[in-house]
C-alpha cells in the first residue's frame, strides 16, 4: 500500500515553472428568481508554491465563491462560470474530466472551512473522518488509517491524540475542532491550501495559536495557501502579497507592506482609515459611507463609486481596469496594481 | 468626578447541573459569574473583554434582570433591582436597554419597522401616548440615520448595518439611562463598523447615555471606552482607565489578551513580542483552585494555587500601573525592544 502513497510523492515533486495556481478572467454568476446576482466578475490572482496569498473582502466581495469554484464544490445549477480558466500546474481544471478534477481535489488542493463544527460529520468520530482521506484516496486499510490519524493529530499539536482519536467532533473546542480541520486538509499533503476565514470563529488567544501553526506546516511543506479573510489585522501577520475584493472583481493588488503604506484604492484606503487609532480617540472614526452594493444590481462604471470620495463622471460611465501602479516618475512597482482611474491621486496623496 | 449610576456588588450567576429526573439533585453549578463588583458612573463609557464562555454575557442578562442574579447587589442610582420584580421591576428597566448582538435574529421578521421600534411603548405606554407614537418611532429611526418614511417596511428589506440601527432605534425608545451594548458591531461588515460606532458614541453625547460596551474586538473597545474591564472564567481580573489597561497592564491575562490581537500593520510583524498562551479556557463548571488563570499562566506558583488573588491596587505599583488587578505577581510587561 505504501506504493500508492510513494507515487503521490513523486508526483508532488514533480518541478513546474510558473504558479501553482493561476486563475484568470474568472466570472462566477447566481440564478436566482430576482435575476442574475454576478457575484464574481473577472478576478485574476496567482499563487506560487510557499506564497500566502490574502484575499481581503467584505460579505458579498466574492472572495468565497472564487475560493469555491477554484474548489469545484460550487452547486451547479443555480451557480454557473460563464468564462474563465483556472489553471492548477498549468492545467485548466474547469475544462478537465470529473474523474481527473477529483483527482486534485483534495489531494492537491485542500479547502479549511470557517465553521468547523458544520465542516465535520457530528455523527462519525473525528478518528474516522480523518482514516477516511487515506481509505478514499490511498486505499489503505482500517488500522492504518487509524494510526495515520493519530499521527496527524499529533502534528496539530491535539493533546493526548492516541484517546482522543475516538471522540466526536462535539467533544472538541473550538480550537481543537479547526486544528482538526487544518489536519484533515494537511492529510494528503497537498500543494496548495485554500482557508477560507479559518480564524473567524476563534477567541484572539485561540486564534493566535492557530495561525501560527498554520504558517509553521506551510514552511514546512512548502505550500502555497490562499487565506481569504476580511481582517485586516490578521491579513497584515502573515500574507506575502494581497488582493483586495469589492463586488465581485479585483479592486488592488499589492505586496503586504505597500499596501498598508501606500494604498492605491480609494476603497483600500477607507478600510485602513476606519480602524480605529490610539490618537483618534474620542474623534470621530473614519466611515466609508453607504452600503456594499446589491449583486442583482451592481452600479455602472465602477462598482465602488456611489461610495467613493473621489468619483467623477468618469466612475460612472467606464468599468476601470486593474492599472499597473507606478511610481510618480514612473517606475512600476512590482506586483501592484488598481482598478482605479484616480489610483496616481490616491497613492500619492498620503 | 461624575455620580455613580450602577454599582455591582459580588454579583454571582450560577447555573445548577442536575441529575436525575424526577428527584432533580444538584450535582454542581457552572460558575458563569462568579463575585463581580464595579461600578458605572454617569456618561461614561466601561467596556468589558473577555473570551467567549467568560461570563460577559450572563453578566449583561443579569443586569438587565433576564437572569436573576444567585447572589450579590445591582444598585441602580443607589436601590438594590436585582431581586425586584413585578411593577417595580417594570419601572426600573425602562432605564437599562439593552442593543443585541446580531440584527439579523434580533428583530422579529413578522413586524414592521414601526412596530418594532414601537413596541416598548406599549409596555411603557406613560412614554408616548397612544396617537404620538408613529411621530415618536419616525424621530427615533431620523436619530439613528434612517430614513422615518421607512417605517412601514419589514427587516429584510434592509441591511445588517440598518437592523444594527433599528434595534439601537428601540433600545432608545424609552430614553433610557443605560445602554447595555452586547457584541453591537460583532456581526457587521468592517466598512459598516465604524459607521454604527459613530452614531453609538453621537447618541451618547446627545442624550448623556451610559453605556457598558461588550465586546471581543480590542481595538474598537478602547476606541469607545472610558474604562475597561477584562474578564476571565466568571472574574473580572483587570479593570481600570483605557491607558492603565492598554499600555500598563499588570495582570497576565490581559497582557496575553493584548499582544495576541493581530496589528493591523505588516511592519508590526517582526518587532512584536507575543505571548501564546497554551491551551484552552477551563470548564466554567469546575473551575482551577485559587487564581482561575494559573493553568495557562506563565509566572503561577504554589501560592496560586492556593490563595484566591482579590482585585485590588497592588500596593508594590505606581503611577498609572497602580489599577485594580487580581494577580498575586502583578507588574507591567516590558516589551522586548525592537
Amino acid at each position: 500500500m505504501n506504493t500508492a502513497v510513494d507515487t503521490a510523492k513523486r508526483e508532488r515533486e514533480a518541478p513546474y515553472e510558473g504558479p501553482l495556481l493561476d486563475v484568470r478572467d474568472l466570472h462566477v454568476e447566481f440564478v436566482t428568481r430576482d435575476g442574475v446576482a454576478k457575484a464574481v466578475n473577472g478576478v485574476d490572482y496567482s499563487v506560487s508554491a510557499g506564497e500566502t496569498l490574502a484575499v481581503l473582502g467584505e460579505s458579498g466581495s466574492g472572495k468565497s465563491v472564487t475560493a469555491q469554484a477554484i474548489m469545484g464544490i460550487l452547486d451547479m445549477p443555480p451557480a454557473r462560470i460563464p468564462r474563465g480558466e483556472i489553471r492548477f500546474r498549468g492545467r485548466d481544471m474547469l475544462t478537465m474530466g470529473k474523474e481527473e478534477r477529483r483527482k486534485i481535489r483534495g489531494q492537491k488542493i485542500a479547502m479549511i472551512f470557517q465553521d468547523a463544527l458544520s465542516a465535520l460529520n457530528p455523527v462519525l468520530s473525528v478518528g474516522y473522518q480523518l482514516g477516511e482521506m487515506f481509505r478514499a484516496h490511498r486505499g489503505v486499510s482500517r488500522a492504518e488509517a487509524r494510526e495515520k490519524a493519530v499521527e496527524l493529530m499529533e502534528r496539530v499539536r491535539i493533546p493526548a491524540a492516541k484517546q482522543r482519536v475516538n471522540d466526536y467532533p462535539h467533544q472538541f473546542s473550538g480550537g481543537m475542532r479547526q486544528r482538526i480541520m487544518i489536519a484533515m486538509a494537511l492529510a494528503l499533503e497537498p500543494d496548495l491550501i485554500i482557508a477560507d476565514e479559518p480564524t473567524t470563529a476563534l477567541d484572539v488567544t485561540v486564534q493566535a495559536q492557530v495561525m501560527d501553526l498554520l504558517a509553521e506546516l506551510q514552511a514546512e511543506y512548502n505550500m502555497g495557501l490562499i487565506l481569504i479573510t476580511h481582517d485586516l489585522g490578521v491579513v497584515a501577520d502573515v500574507a506575502d502579497k494581497i488582493a483586495v475584493m469589492y463586488a465581485g472583481r479585483i479592486v488592488e493588488t499589492a505586496p503586504v507592506h505597500e499596501l498598508y503604506a501606500r494604498p492605491a484604492h480609494p476603497y483600500t484606503r477607507g478600510l485602513l482609515d476606519s480602524i480605529p487609532r490610539l490618537d483618534q480617540k474620542g474623534q470621530e472614526l473614519y466611515a466609508i459611507k453607504g452600503l456594499p452594493p446589491n449583486l442583482l444590481r451592481i452600479p455602472p462604471g465602477c462598482a465602488f463609486n456611489p461610495r467613493c470620495p473621489r468619483a467623477q463622471d468618469v466612475c460612472r460611465a467606464e468599468v476601470p481596469d486593474l492599472f499597473p501602479v507606478t511610481e510618480e516618475d514612473g517606475t512600476p512597482l512590482e506586483g501592484r496594481g488598481s482598478a482605479c482611474f484616480f489610483w496616481k491621486e490616491t497613492l500619492h496623496d498620503r | 468626578m461624575a455620580e455613580n449610576i450602577l454599582e455591582v456588588k459580588d454579583l454571582v450567576k450560577h447555573y445548577p447541573l442536575t441529575q436525575g429526573v424526577l428527584f432533580k439533585k444538584q450535582v454542581g453549578a457552572v460558575k458563569a459569574v462568579d463575585g463581580i463588583s464595579f461600578e458605572l458612573k454617569k456618561g461614561e463609557t466601561l467596556g468589558i473583554v473577555g473570551e467567549s464562555g467568560c461570563g460577559k454575557s450572563t453578566l449583561a442578562k443579569v443586569l438587565m434582570n433576564l437572569e436573576r442574579a444567585t447572589s450579590g447587589q445591582v444598585l441602580f442610582k443607589g436601590e438594590d433591582i436585582s431581586q425586584l420584580s413585578g411593577a417595580a421591576l417594570k419601572s426600573v428597566r425602562r432605564n437599562i436597554q439593552m442593543v443585541f448582538q446580531d440584527p439579523y435574529t434580533s428583530l422579529n421578521p413578522r413586524m414592521t419597522v414601526g412596530d418594532i421600534i414601537g413596541e416598548p411603548f406599549e409596555i411603557h405606554p406613560e412614554v408616548a401616548p397612544k396617537g404620538d407614537r408613529r411621530k415618536a418611532v419616525q424621530d427615533l429611526l431620523d436619530v439613528v440615520g434612517l430614513n422615518p418614511e421607512y417605517i412601514n417596511r419589514y427587516p429584510h428589506q434592509f441591511s445588517g448595518g440598518q437592523r444594527q440601527r433599528i434595534g439601537i432605534a428601540r433600545g432608545l425608545a424609552l430614553k433610557p439611562e443605560i445602554i447595555i451594548c452586547d457584541e453591537p458591531v460583532s456581526a457587521l461588515d468592517v466598512s459598516v463598523q465604524a459607521q454604527v460606532i459613530n452614531l453609538l458614541e453621537q447618541l451618547q453625547s446627545e442624550f448623556e447615555l451610559s453605556y457598558m460596551f461588550i465586546a471581543h474586538d480590542l481595538s474598537i473597545v478602547r476606541h469607545i471606552s472610558d474604562r475597561v474591564g477584562v474578564m476571565y472564567l466568571g472574574k473580572m481580573v483587570e479593570i481600570g482607565s483605557d491607558e492603565e489597561i492598554y499600555d500598563n497592564a499588570t495582570h497576565p491575562y490581559t497582557q496575553a489578551l493584548l499582544s495576541a490581537v493581530p496589528v493591523p500593520d505588516p511592519a508590526a510583524r517582526e518587532s512584536r513580542d507575543r505571548i501564546i498562551l497554551s491551551g484552552d479556557i477551563p470548564s466554567p463548571a469546575n473551575p482551577p483552585s485559587g487564581c482561575r488563570f494559573r493553568t495557562r499562566c506563565w509566572k503561577a506558583e504554589d501560592r496560586c494555587a492556593e490563595e484566591i488573588p482579590l482585585l485590588a491596587v497592588p500596593t508594590v505599583l505606581k503611577g498609572a500601573a497602580a489599577h485594580d488587578s487580581a494577580c498575586h505577581f502583578p507588574e507591567v510587561r516590558v516589551q522586548a525592544a525592537a
